[in-house]
């Protein structure tokens, strides 16, 4: 097949560029740019956006033999990743940027450009399992796993998707960069958000949506136990960085239990309260195939990293409802909740949808 | 393999590498007062007096540098510096609006940073410069202009600009004017002295010699302060251990390009006709951009409706066929050309552009190819572009 592999500069997409390669395939190698202004992403060695990490896949590109172009997606991903995120954050919701990253920007804009010129698929060093049978699994390594932020594409959007790394430890994937000669072998991972180049969400947001100061109430008791310069830099389930004037009367650590842009209302209480049993979603996508018609026992998992609960998937009139076996703490509204059904040849990602209460 | 990005670089002569490799053979330093040093000095020497001979200038007028981008600097800012050292006022840089980012950008830099004002002068539809409106330029401000810098040929689309008729607006304001002649020289007749220009930049691999070597033609009587300060090696306004070697294929290829003019850009000129001709038959609704007489004869500059140029590219890369966008990269990323911009096109029909470049080892199978390849590359790319439009 020809296909494109989108490459970030670091070791993962170098390695299954290498590996696409090695499958037999006619690979070209593009890098993203994702930044209207280089500069002002994060710079170093963990980003994806950075010069030095377009070289970086450059360099990985010649080493493995294939061309190699830079696309420029800074227009798009501004669009539809970084305002998309200040938008969410604005509403009183979590969003994962690089979920909606891979929903809008690798596997549609790119994916969709691959494809009009005249490419069969797109690879991409995500590790997760899509095998024959078409099914998304989860990676053999599950530290590693993103079959969480895979879990948006539809049946579409995967039957032109390869990930070669899924069958692989990132341990093997570095020592097997190291024997292709590809310099990032030992290039540290990225861990945080790739347009916020300092890493202070809190003050990315602030200088986007303002100062907004307003209220933190404590949900037992009803009232004002501190102040706060823009209820949108709170995530549900967080306790640090509250600042409340006053403890609790019952003198226990407070969390936030929800974020009221309306009011502009932060709202914090015990932690047993933010205990959820049942969380409702919308925009569902089935990426394991048809949309159920009867409860599916599955395990969901709520955030990118987050724990798996057994759980009761129902779909309803718009969206998902699913019941879970035992309550959990901090689903914020935003993210993604995926289905699993637990498989010994590695769990298989059903679907998934945007959190909403 | 088609080669078609001559303009980028171009393969070196067999007589130029012929020509380097003997003489990189050889030791000595040309500055050094031993037998070693006096045959490489004699070495540069010859090939200043080759260069000179063939640009119409004096030997003592041709300063050898690192290459384009350095003559370009050690023009704009040297001239610059020493213009204003002599008199503060003069402080006034004009160039134009299609320059190479050699020169562009040494102008923004002396903007930035060393309170230089600038004029740009525009250019037409054709990409072209009016010598009236550089007249107007300096009655205007004549009196504090430093230098007035503008190309011979545009790397991009291929015009070629009126220099003497600027150099002789330049010279009754009594301003220095320098020239970027890097794609014009072999190219096009380029005489320094006949041409009035106070500088001019030329290259060494844009017409069949090595990299990295290049010389700045400067008049005795224009004061350069120096980018590099050092052993004082070329005149005192460049300083650096010549590049033996290099000065030697670079003196190599010049001369072949210059004294080739003729029959090449008659050759290659016909080659290119042929190319635009089959091209404009293969996809109907290109447009030919630059001056269609006044134009390097290597250079075929199209904007391709509906399609980015930088699809196309991979396209016909995957077909084996070399072009390119012609427009400056910041991290591999095509931004809109500015030349393209300045000519008046809009955003899209510049991001929609290839650059096809013949040169001296350019066959009819070259176009051939491209040929086959271009009518299948635009419909794909089309269908890609397309994709853009709604969201």
């Amino acid at each position: 097949m020809r296909v494109l592999a989108a490459m970030s500069g670091g070791v993962d997409s170098a390695v299954a560029a290498a590996r696409a390669v090695a499958a037999g395939h006619d690979v070209t190698g593009v890098h993203l740019a994702l930044a209207r202004n280089p500069q002002t992403y994060r710079t170093g060695a963990r980003g994806c956006c950075t010069l030095e990490d377009s070289r970086d896949a450059r360099r990985a590109a010649d080493v493995i033999g294939i061309p190699f172009y830079v696309w420029d997606m800074a227009d798009r991903f501004h669009e539809d990743v970084v305002d998309d995120f200040v938008a969410e954050y604005a509403a009183g919701r979590t969003p994962n940027p690089c979920l909606r990253c891979n929903e809008k920007i690798k596997f549609a804009a790119v994916l969709d450009r691959a494809v009009a010129l005249g490419f069969d698929a797109v690879v991409t060093g995500h590790h997760a399992r899509l095998g024959r049978d078409g099914l998304l699994r989860r990676s053999v390594d599950v530290a590693k796993d993103q079959s969480y932020v895979l879990a948006v594409l539809t049946r579409a959007q995967l039957d032109r998707s390869i990930f070669p790394l899924g069958d692989s430890t990132k341990a093997e994937v570095r020592a097997e960069a190291a024997r292709r000669g590809l310099a990032v072998a030992d290039k540290p991972d990225s861990h945080d958000i790739c347009f916020i180049a300092d890493g202070d969400t809190r003050g990315f947001l602030a200088q986007r949506l303002g100062e907004s100061p307003g209220d933190v109430v404590d949900a037992v008791s009803g009232a004002v136990v501190g102040s706060h310069t823009g209820a949108y830099a709170y995530t549900v389930g967080q306790r640090r960085g509250l600042h409340l004037d006053r403890p609790a009367p019952d003198g226990r650590p407070r969390y936030v239990l929800s974020i009221t842009p309306k009011t502009n209302t932060v709202t914090v209480g015990p932690a047993e309260a933010l205990e959820v049993s049942e969380v409702r979603a919308t925009r569902p996508v089935w990426t394991g195939g048809e949309r159920p018609t009867a409860p599916v026992e599955c395990e969901v998992q709520l955030r990118a990293h987050g724990d798996v609960v057994p759980a009761t998937v129902e779909v309803s009139a718009d969206g998902l409802a699913a019941e879970l076996r035992r309550p959990v703490r901090g689903v914020a509204a935003g993210q993604a909740i995926v289905a699993y059904r637990p498989d010994p040849a590695g769990d298989v990602v059903l679907g998934s949808a945007t959190i909403t209460g | 393999m088609a080669y078609l990005d001559h303009a980028a670089t171009t393969p070196m002569l067999d007589e130029a590498l012929e020509a380097y490799v003997a003489t990189a053979r050889e030791v000595g330093n040309a500055s050094s007062l031993h037998a070693a040093g006096r045959r490489a000095r004699r070495r540069v020497e010859e090939s200043r007096e080759r260069v000179a001979a063939v640009l119409g200038a004096r030997p003592s007028e041709v300063i050898f540098t690192g290459g384009g981008t350095e003559s370009d600097n050690l023009a704009v800012k040297g001239i610059f510096w020493a213009r204003r050292a002599a008199r503060g006022d003069q402080v006034r840089v004009v160039s134009s609006a299609v320059e190479h980012h050699a020169v562009l950008d040494a102008v923004d830099w002396l903007a930035g940073h060393e309170g230089a004002e600038v004029g740009w002068l525009p250019v037409d539809a054709a990409g072209r410069l009016d010598p009236d409106r550089l007249r107007v330029e300096l009655a205007a401000h004549g009196d504090r202009v430093a230098l007035v810098t503008a190309m011979w040929a545009n790397n991009e689309v291929g015009t070629v600009q009126p220099v003497a008729d600027l150099a002789a607006v330049a010279a009754e304001h009594g301003v220095p004017f320098h020239t970027d002649a890097i794609q014009a020289v072999g190219q096009v007749p380029v005489d320094f002295a006949a041409s009035g220009v106070a500088a001019l930049t030329v290259t060494g691999h844009k017409l069949g010699g090595p990299a990295g070597v290049g010389a700045l033609l400067l008049a005795r009587d224009v004061a350069a302060t120096p980018l590099l300060h050092g052993g004082g090696q070329e005149r005192d306004v460049r300083s650096g251990t010549l590049d033996t070697a290099g000065i030697v294929a670079f003196a190599v290829a010049v001369e072949a390009a210059v004294k080739g003019q003729q029959e090449y850009a008659a050759r290659v000129a016909a080659l290119r006709d042929e190319l635009v001709e089959r091209v404009r038959r293969a996809v109907p609704e290109v447009i030919f951009n630059g001056d269609p007489v006044a134009r390097l004869p290597g250079n075929a500059h199209f904007s391709f409706p509906g399609c980015e140029g930088d699809a196309l590219l991979l396209l016909l890369d995957a077909q084996g066929i070399a072009c390119s966008t012609g427009s400056a990269c910041s991290a591999g990323v095509a931004q809109p050309s500015h030349v393209l911009l300045a000519m008046g096109a809009d955003d899209d029909r510049a991001r929609s552009s290839l650059r096809f470049t013949l040169g001296h080892t350019s066959t009819r199978a070259d176009v051939d190819a491209l040929i086959a390849a271009l009518p299948a590359a635009v419909d794909r790319a089309r269908r890609a572009a397309a994709l853009r439009t709604p969201r």
